[in-house]
């Protein structure tokens, strides 16, 4: 029985560059998607945008209604939802499918709409003729094509995927990435890739926010956050993340679970894992401050104890 | 405690009746490999390559068709129900979920006390009782009594998943059978489980079958490796060899396109057409030869054998020596 | 600690876990309106069986005044036909509804969760085999069946039941047979096979406490059914005439023709009773339904 409120996402800016791969990375339940989905104001029920803008294109979508948003979402920015590749209509016909969204948001005809997925496909990398078919017969990686392909129907400039290759296998993991990163060369596309995985970030994206417990811990570019971290958590991460490459040895752990959203812990939402937590991290919030051009960090000593984490022994 | 497993020709089929007439699906086609006591040896491969299934036959939870599996000398597959329950001390399995594969209605007492009592190990309770603090401590569960008395749901998943380790410790086995044991869990905790069973390995001389699709994990955890596609091996050998020089096509094209957690690193990746097939539709000659960008006639027609090409390395591929620089 | 001690604490330790479960049932259970008043109901009709003797004010079986009397303060719903009190009738009628409904229904879903249970876990033959007795079952007619049975065993209560019974036994055994083969796929079944148990142990430290919740829900329904045909049969004029169940009332009730005549207050009682008591039992099954399955709980 869920009792009282998770505060999913708290105090989270970033600025998402045009033709720019943002990465929102972090474990479960650390606010990534609910941030997607706040952007594209469709939280589940029961889940409410407290306070805060989303300025797009000079707009603030946090202040749009329902209807209004309607004609931000898909034409302007669109999601591919995670695990949606699952969720196509076994019954009707993909081409169906991705018609339906041009048809209702572009006031198409059924035929225009149908010439405009046959070249959706083709872009994707999918025969236009398989329009015609049933998800059924679509292996996974194709049917995340079509996924690719439903976003992309009415024109958006800013692409939204949440865990776009989670369930792929490895081969077509890099083939989907890699038909991202294409279209987002040939469409100018800015895209906000939602992932727990790092390497997957490491491959695809420029500059990269971690998300912890609800807040932004660090944000920059991909080659800082990487190799020169800020923040203790995000050095944990890279440092304990299995690799086929590098060197082989054993990497320390970080101690503990991921916090409960209901009931977080104070201060410093880290500081309960964190090796050098003292009175401040516990009782003060970080803020979330830049330290050097275009790179946040929300600690209270990160100058101290940089490459600390790094440097431990497992 | 001779833990040295032998295993033969394995070949499983499940049966799905087409139309009345009896076809099989061929999981796992004749697969061998064996494993030394004290190591970790991997059972790689993606989706539908038949090692989940592989590792199920081994322990007797899946019939297989045809095969031998050998532990402490015995042959798995030939033994009773009831011979095979007693030998289920030796070896036990920890499952890919930590959110289904314990009973959410028992406490984790309960359910780290039901393999004692189901094997009728330590009749009094205080003595159960012990093994079960003793377990909860290997895994790192402290103070034991606390979480003893816990219930699943009030535990996180990393905690579930230690609990589902010390139920496949508290018999004290020798041969633990891990399926995917870290992919369900968050990225920070992973490392804390792999090291957990590392740490575990070496207090206990235990014995590993790890199965995963991972192969940075694999390359973490193993020092063997058995690369498995559509029912077959592949490739095999010590894992660092594997990883840093692979032979098969299909070890190659797997090895290059696995991302890696560093943006300065840039890669060649092996393009390879397709997708894997449903084992419904098995390509003839070499599984792997209409996505193989080396493919030619005699791989269509005729079914590569598993060839030993270095001191322990085997490779099953009909052009093993061009891959050998 | 010696070994009683250790002993003993378990025991306090599982009790106060069972104790927390009940307290958590409770504190959920409260929440939901539909919920207690279907309590009430219930108990109330329960006070009710159990204090007849003395809530009632005359003999339900003897006659005590004249026939067919309106009501009064002498006979609050007047006498029926052989002049017999009604009210009283009516209050000793819930002695065997709810007995009925109890028994026929626990008898119901022993039967359906034995079947269901059996076929499920082992598949195979001997599935097949029991389905399809079940599917022979489930084909017959019900009323048709029901009342060839009454007529075969002849009146009496425990032959009520039985028919009861096998009319209904059906429908908990599909239910229970498809849970049981979806829990059998979980990993924690694997898991306790694994461990090295039998397949007996299996079904009843695993399986079974994940069906109850589903079979305690079906029970409830299973409770208003019974009731709902028993009322049916001693309508009919195949149940027991020596006993005064509420159906039974009704049944002399039309034999007298009492809607004919307008004699509301010899049938719009037991029928209010009969609906009374099956609405308490649905209100109950709904908030335990939503409680054990947290699916349906609102957000």
């Amino acid at each position: 029985m869920q009792e009282g409120t998770a505060r999913a996402v708290d105090d989270v800016t970033f600025t998402l560059k045009r033709g720019e791969t943002l990465g929102l990375a972090g474990e479960s339940g650390c606010g990534k998607t609910t941030t997607a989905l706040s952007i594209m104001k469709l939280l589940p029920p029961g889940g409410r945008i407290l306070k805060g803008e989303i300025i797009h294109d000079g707009e603030d979508l946090a202040k749009k209604t329902d209807s209004e948003m309607k004609a931000v979402r898909w034409k302007k920015i669109s999601i591919i939802f995670q695990g949606a590749m699952n969720a196509l209509n076994p019954v009707l016909r993909v081409g169906d499918q991705v018609t339906e969204a041009i048809i209702e948001k572009e006031n198409a005809t059924k035929s225009e709409a149908l010439q405009r997925a046959r070249s959706l496909f083709e872009l994707v990398g999918l025969d236009s003729s398989r329009v015609s078919y049933y998800p059924h017969e679509f292996s996974g990686g194709m049917r995340q094509r079509v996924m690719i392909a439903m976003a992309l129907a009415c024109n958006p400039s800013i692409v939204i995927a949440d865990e776009p290759v989670t369930a792929l296998d490895v081969v077509v993991q890099s083939k989907i990435l890699e038909l991202i990163k294409d279209l987002q060369r040939k469409l100018n596309l800015s895209v906000i890739l939602i992932t727990h995985d790092l390497s997957v970030i490491a491959e695809t994206c420029d500059r990269v926010a971690i998300m912890y417990a609800g807040k932004i811990a660090e944000l920059g570019n991909v080659t800082d956050i990487y190799k020169d971290s800020w923040h203790p958590y995000t050095e944990a991460l890279i440092t304990a993340f299995p690799s086929i490459a590098g060197e082989k040895k054993r990497f320390k752990s970080i101690p503990g679970d991921p916090p409960d959203l209901t009931s977080p812990p104070s201060g410093c939402r880290f500081h309960t894992r964190c090796p050098w937590q003292d009175d401040t991290c516990r009782n003060q919030v970080p803020e979330y401050r830049n330290v050097s051009p275009d790179h946040h960090v929300a600690c209270h000593y990160s100058e101290k104890i940089r490459g600390k984490f790094r440097g431990a022994k497992p | 405690m001779d833990n040295l497993s032998v295993w033969f020709p394995a070949r499983k089929g499940i049966a799905s009746t087409f139309a009345g007439k009896q076809e099989w699906v061929h999981a796992v086609d004749d697969v061998s490999f064996s494993v030394r006591k004290g190591e970790v040896m991997c059972l790689a491969g993606e989706s539908g390559s038949g090692k989940t299934t592989t590792a199920r036959a081994v322990l007797g939870l899946i019939k297989a068709k045809s095969g031998i599996v050998r532990f402490e000398g015995n042959d798995i597959l030939s033994l009773s129900k009831k011979e095979l329950r007693k030998l289920r001390c030796k070896m036990q399995i920890i499952f890919q979920d930590p959110y289904e594969s314990i009973d959410p209605r028992m406490s984790v007492l309960e359910i780290l006390s039901e393999p004692l009592e189901v094997n009728k190990v330590a009749r009094s309770r205080q003595e159960r009782e012990e093994r079960v603090y003793k377990a909860l401590e290997d895994v790192r569960l402290l103070p034991p009594r606390e979480f003893a008395r816990r219930f699943p749901h009030e535990l996180s998943g990393g905690q579930r998943q230690r609990v589902a380790i010390a139920r496949a410790l508290v018999l004290e086995p020798g041969l633990l059978v891990a399926d995917e044991p870290v992919s369900m869990l968050d990225a920070s905790i992973r490392v804390q489980i792999l090291n957990l069973l590392l740490d575990l390995r070496e207090e206990y001389d235990l014995t590993f079958l790890y199965i995963t699709h991972d192969l940075a994990q694999a390359r973490y955890i193993g020092n063997d490796i058995v690369i498995m596609y559509l029912g077959r091996i592949m490739e095999s050998g010590p894992v660092e060899e594997i990883v840093s020089n692979p032979v098969h096509p299909y070890t190659k094209a797997l090895i290059s396109n696995v991302p890696v957690p560093d943006p300065t690193i840039k890669r060649d990746r092996i393009a390879v057409k397709g997708e894997t097939p449903s084992a419904l539709d098995m390509p003839s000659g070499c599984r792997f030869h209409p996505r193989c960008p080396y493919a030619e006639e005699i791989c269509r027609t005729k079914e590569p054998e598993l060839l030993r090409i270095g001191s322990a390395r085997y490779s099953a591929c009909h052009f093993n020596d061009r891959w050998i620089s | 600690m010696t070994q009683e001690q250790a002993a003993l604490q378990l025991e306090e330790e599982r009790f106060w876990v069972y104790k927390r479960k009940l307290r958590d049932f409770w504190r959920l259970y409260r929440r939901s309106s539909l919920g207690k008043v279907g309590l009430v109901i219930v108990l109330s009709f329960v006070t009710v069986a159990l204090a007849a003797p003395w809530i009632a004010p005359y003999d339900p079986f003897t006659f005590v005044g004249d026939p067919f009397l309106k009501p009064s303060s002498a006979h609050i719903l007047g006498t029926d036909q052989v002049g017999r009190d009604i009210f009283s009738r009516v209050i000793y009628g819930t002695r065997i509804s709810l007995l009925i409904g109890l028994v026929a229904s626990t008898m119901t879903i022993a039967l359906g969760s034995l079947i269901g249970l059996i076929s499920g876990y082992l598949g195979g033959r001997v599935d097949n085999v029991l389905m399809r007795i079940t599917d022979l079952f489930i084909i017959l007619p019900t009323l048709p069946l029901m009342l060839i049975m009454a007529s075969i065993l002849g009146k009496g209560i425990q032959n009520i039941i039985i028919v009861i019974t096998v009319i209904s036994w059906t429908a908990t055994a599909r239910m229970v047979r498809s849970q049981t083969m979806s829990l059998k796929e979980r990993p924690f079944t694997e898991a306790s096979r694994a461990i090295g148990s039998t397949d007996l142990h299996t079904i009843a430290r695993h399986i079974v406490p994940n069906v109850f919740p589903l079979v305690f829900a079906n029970g409830m329904i299973a409770i208003v059914d019974a009731i709902l045909a028993e009322a049916g049969l001693s309508f009919l004029g195949f149940g027991d005439p020596s006993q005064a169940s509420w159906g039974m009332v009704l049944h002399f009730a039309d034999i007298a023709g009492a809607t004919v005549n307008g004699y509301w207050w010899y049938i719009v009682p037991p029928g209010i009773c009969i609906m009374l008591l099956v609405m308490g039992f649905a209100f109950i099954s709904y908030s335990t339904d939503q409680i054990l399955n947290p699916r349906l709980r609102r957000r």
